[in-house]
């Protein structure tokens, strides 16, 4: 995993194997699907297939964003099967292979960490690596009790 | 036609395919006359057809292919070379084999060809150095004789099979035909068939025993009769253009190859006794060219043979294109809704005629794409035959199957879907429904069982019925079972009908017969059959009659890709329930809108012509407004607010949706859900409408089940057998205000506090409390479960806190009583809201409470910005 396609959530930038992500859509039209989890903000149309997209700052903690603009759709396809995840702003995409690499500190909320494979220290600011897979991996029990 | 087999039938295509490639493989051969694996895929060919033919009672093809096969194993074996000769002689072995099944096609019978020389030439050139003398000669000929053959096989066959049928008989209908006239529908196959055995060999009476023999073939083979199945539907075609094929002499008159008045002489001859067929007739007289006949003949039969109308497709083509036209008609949709919009702005006509014509070829289209994945039922009733012969053997009864509706058409996937369960019903009814012969007799019944399976289409869907005149199902023997397996309780039981009774041995866990059988426990039981039925979007009912059978009936809708639904509106968004589901709509407007619904104990309900329907609010049930908040004091709320009520049915019960709007029915494609949301049943799938939003599906039975509406055993028990896990689970009970008590499951309790009154703040209309450093909204479950009178008195609040991630609610108490285990009395299920139910606790009625809805009731965003911080939540609240 060298190539990251990054993205500005809140205050961080994230970044996932620029392998899975399909592509990025800007979207308006999010149908809200009542009794989901919280983290889901919904399904999109993205031409004609149903897509679940999860609220990324949700899902990382954050308050839901109250920008004006439309989210950006980060479509990934784990498991044979897309996703999107809503960011704040799209990034470029980051060679990272000469970047020096940490672990997640332990300090960083568990439940975000397990999301992170780690963060790469770029001169001016940290990438964090998102492990996708968990990132999909809403517990069935976010579903309200 | 109609007297071809279908295994026949298959076997022709299935053999057309083959020469077609053994063809290529030969031609390919001769440029490369040492490959192995050409020669092989050859040798398997015909390999296959000898085998085939040798089945079917084809002796001649079986000896032709033989020889061949020999030839040609030697040839694979590297014995002998494949020099020009052999390879003509195969080549006129393929086209001998293909006229052979051509004959067998268009007759039923091999005909009189003679293969014999060619038979020789083939078994010479299995010799080195043998043949080139003695082949070339026969070979050259043969192409002419084959010819010759053929058609002295088409001449003789007619006047063999006319000069068998008898004179007399032939005569009369042939006049009959006359008069006929011009009548059509079944006079003109009458006479057709008629015409046929004048002047063509009759298929019915050349075909009799060949088919006769398949069949007998047929049914001393399990594997052929697996493989027919497939076969009916490549047959069909080809048979109903034969029907209608007008008589040989009007063929002949419009083509002008003869005038009318030949050929009603040529008939008035027939007439007077004359056995000929008709062409033979015409042409003694020079009234027409034998070639004409020939012609006619060809013209007449018009169909074009079973291997030219029908293709095989790929299954996963199909698939496709069915997606493809799913998406054809959302582009339609949305085109027609924009036209729509945009009708008063700018009246185009002509884009409006176009979009009209699109849309009618769309769904022409998608009718015809849909029927491609039609199959008839009997490709999974086929399989029925055996499994109840060796069902009733090994069980020991005398069952006669009997199968109505065969030809009904469903969807392939449909057809997948409800094997499984058919096939368990079938067995269940040999099983458990038909009695041994000895108790039949005893009866006074026919020792002989009858088992009868009906298909027919009704209102847009499919019914199957499985019947049997068996012992019936005793409601009586159901209900004790039911009370021994603790599935319903005894005061259940008291209001139940006899139907939901019946009803019963379609949950979890209900078996009737004592012991387990070996036929019973494949795996699918009957709560697995209402399962799988319902997961299509089918229903599943039973009735019966003691002593003299019963009957269940599975009702499938014809596709499940693409429904038409109703959209709706509820709090600002859009859902779509499938129209099957919708009984009727009801308006709620004027001075009575919602003020027209009433409630009993709470559980608000309609009176539709005097009957009262039950209704679930679909905002309360997808949790956009708390549960009961509106009805909490026992007053319908928002009375002026106007709305429908969407009167559904599911699982045989009725029951009414509110919600705020209908906006209309449309043809919805089905797309799936994705793994996050497809533990959420309320939703059974999503689609996309005209404008590109994407809407949920909603999930009828799922709605009914999930309010308890259903008041019937099914509903109830089904209740309790999924409470089953927590029965044992502590609640803390608690008094409300006055004498009312309410039980708290344990584990939802985070903390208990005693608070100051004084403490209390109202921020917005709602009190709050400032406790661990946070703002915390409280609920006072008088106010929630309507109770009279209020708690907290005194200078101390008892509070209830109810935590989950940083966020807590504080119920308000007037006392906590007690821990104590959940199901220690009867539990009853009053539907009432902020409730789940009641229990007797200690000879008192304690109120279950809803604990979610009690949480949505102080905090609306409880759940949804539950991962939040509560900086957010702290801004909310202001």
């Amino acid at each position: 995993m060298s190539q990251l396609s990054t993205f500005v959530v809140g205050k961080y930038l994230f970044g996932v194997d620029v392998s899975l992500v399909q592509e990025v859509v800007r979207l308006q039209s999010i149908t809200p699907v009542p009794l989901a989890a919280p983290a889901i903000a919904g399904l999109i149309n993205l031409r004609g297939e149903v897509l679940t997209a999860i609220d990324l700052r949700v899902r990382m903690g954050m308050t839901r964003s109250t920008s004006e603009r439309d989210p950006v759709n980060v479509v990934i396809r784990v498991d044979d099967e897309p996703v999107s995840l809503l960011v704040d702003e799209i990034g470029g995409v980051l060679e990272v292979s000469q970047v020096p690499f940490e672990q997640t500190p332990s300090t960083v909320d568990e439940r975000v960490r397990e999301m992170l494979l780690g963060a790469y220290t770029l001169p001016d600011r940290l990438l964090l690596a998102l492990n996708a897979q968990r990132v999909l991996a809403l517990a069935e029990d976010a579903r309200a009790a | 036609m109609d007297a071809i087999d279908e295994i026949v039938a298959e076997f022709l295509v299935e053999s057309h395919e083959n020469l077609d490639q053994l063809d290529r493989d030969l031609l390919a051969l001769e440029q490369n006359p040492g490959s192995r694996e050409l020669l092989a895929s050859v040798f398997r060919t015909i390999h296959t057809i000898k085998g085939t033919s040798g089945f079917l009672a084809f002796h001649k093809l079986e000896k032709l292919t033989h020889v061949g096969e020999n030839l040609l194993s030697r040839l694979r074996d590297g014995r002998i070379e494949l020099n020009d000769d052999r390879a003509t002689s195969l080549l006129k072995m393929v086209d001998a084999v293909r006229g052979l099944l051509a004959a067998i096609e268009a007759t039923g019978a091999e005909g009189d060809a003679d293969h014999s020389e060619l038979i020789a030439t083939l078994s010479a050139l299995l010799e080195d150095g043998a043949a080139p003398a003695a082949a070339p000669a026969p070979a050259a000929e043969q192409p002419a004789e084959q010819a010759a053959d053929a058609e002295v096989t088409a001449q003789a066959e007619p006047v063999a099979a006319a000069e068998a049928a008898d004179a007399e008989h032939t005569d009369a209908e042939q006049t009959d035909a006359e008069h006929a006239g011009d009548e059509h529908d079944d006079h003109a196959a009458a006479e057709h068939a008629d015409d046929e055995a004048g002047e063509h060999a009759d298929p019915a009476v050349a075909g009799a025993p060949a088919a006769q023999a398949t069949a007998a073939a047929g049914g001393g083979s399990t594997s052929s009769v697996a493989t027919a199945t497939k076969a009916k539907t490549p047959a069909e075609p080809a048979a109903v253009p034969a029907q209608g094929a007008p008589p040989i002499g009007e063929v002949l008159v419009t083509a002008g190859a003869a005038t009318k008045d030949a050929v009603t002489v040529a008939r008035m001859e027939q007439g007077l006794g004359d056995n000929r067929p008709l062409g033979s007739i015409l042409v003694d007289h020079g009234a027409v060219t034998p070639a004409a006949v020939e012609h006619a003949l060809e013209a007449q039969s018009g169909h074009r043979s079973v291997v030219d109308s029908s293709v095989r497709v790929d299954v996963e083509l199909l698939d496709s294109l069915m997606r493809l036209v799913g998406e054809l008609v959302l582009a339609r949709n949305q085109l027609v809704s924009r036209l729509d919009d945009a009708k008063d702005a700018s009246k185009d006509s002509s884009l409006a005629r176009s979009a009209q014509r699109l849309s009618l070829v769309t769904s022409e289209l998608q009718e015809q794409v849909m029927k491609t994945r039609m199959q008839p039922v009997d490709s999974v009733w086929s399989k029925m035959p055996r499994v109840v012969r060796d069902l009733a053997k090994t069980c020991g009864r005398l069952v006669r199957l009997e199968m109505d509706g065969r030809e009904t058409e469903l969807d392939r996937s449909v057809l997948e879907a409800i094997k499984d369960p058919l096939t368990h019903l079938v067995r269940n009814a040999v099983d458990h429904g038909i009695e041994p012969p000895d108790v039949r007799k005893a009866a006074g019944k026919p020792v002989e069982g009858v088992l009868r399976l009906r298909a027919y289409h009704e209102a847009g869907q499919v019914h199957l019925e499985i019947i049997d005149d068996g012992a019936g199902i005793d409601p009586q023997r159901i209900a004790a079972k039911a009370l021994e397996r603790g599935l319903i309780s005894q005061a259940q039981l008291a209001t139940m009908t006899s139907r939901e009774i019946m009803h019963m041995i379609f949950l979890p866990g209900f078996s009737t017969m004592a012991a387990v059988t070996n036929v019973s426990g494949r795996g699918v039981g009957m709560d697995v059959v209402k399962t799988r039925i319902e997961g299509i979007g089918g229903s599943v009912d039973v009735s019966s009659k003691i002593g003299q059978g019963s009957t269940f009936r599975l009702t499938i809708p014809l596709t499940l890709a693409i429904i038409p639904a109703l959209t709706i509106g509820c709090a600002q968004r859009r859902y779509a329930v499938p129209q099957v589901s919708v009984l009727e709509l009801v308006r709620l407007n004027g001075e009575h809108a919602r003020g027209g619904i009433e409630l009993i104990s709470g559980a608000p309900v309609y009176r539709l012509r005097d009957m009262l329907l039950p209704l679930v609010r679909l905002d309360e049930q997808l949790g956009l407004v708390p549960m009961g908040a509106a009805d909490a004091d026992g007053v319908v709320a928002d009375e002026s607010r106007g709305g429908f009520i969407v009167v559904l049915h599911a699982e045989q019960q009725r029951f009414g949706l509110v919600v705020d709007d209908v906006l209309d029915t449309q043809e919805i494609v089905v797309k799936p859900l994705g793994r996050h949301l497809k533990g959420i049943p309320v939703y059974a799938g999503a689609t996309i409408l005209g404008d590109g939003s994407v809407v949920l599906i909603l999930d009828a039975a799922t709605l009914a089940r999930r309010s308890n509406v259903l008041n019937n055993s099914a509903g109830l028990a089904a209740a309790d057998t999924a409470d089953e896990a927590e029965v044992l689970d502590p609640v803390l009970v608690v008094e409300v205000a006055g004498d009312r008590r309410a039980a708290i499951p344990l584990e939802m309790v985070t903390r208990l506090e005693e608070i100051p009154s004084a403490s209390i703040e109202h921020v917005g209309g709602r009190e709050v409390v400032q406790y661990r450093g946070h703002i915390m909204p409280l609920v006072r479950l008088s106010t929630l479960l309507g109770a009279y009178g209020s708690e907290g008195g005194g200078e101390g609040v008892q509070l209830v806190v109810y935590t989950r991630g940083e966020r807590s609610v504080g119920f308000v108490v007037e006392r906590i009583l007690d821990i104590a285990s959940e199901r220690i009395g009867t539990r009853s299920d009053i539907d009432d809201h902020a409730l789940v139910g009641s229990v007797v606790i200690g000879d008192k009625v304690v109120e279950l409470l809803d604990v979610e809805s009690a949480v949505l009731a102080a905090d609306p965003n409880f759940y949804t910005v539950a991962a939040s911080t509560d900086t957010a939540y702290e801004e909310a609240l202001a």
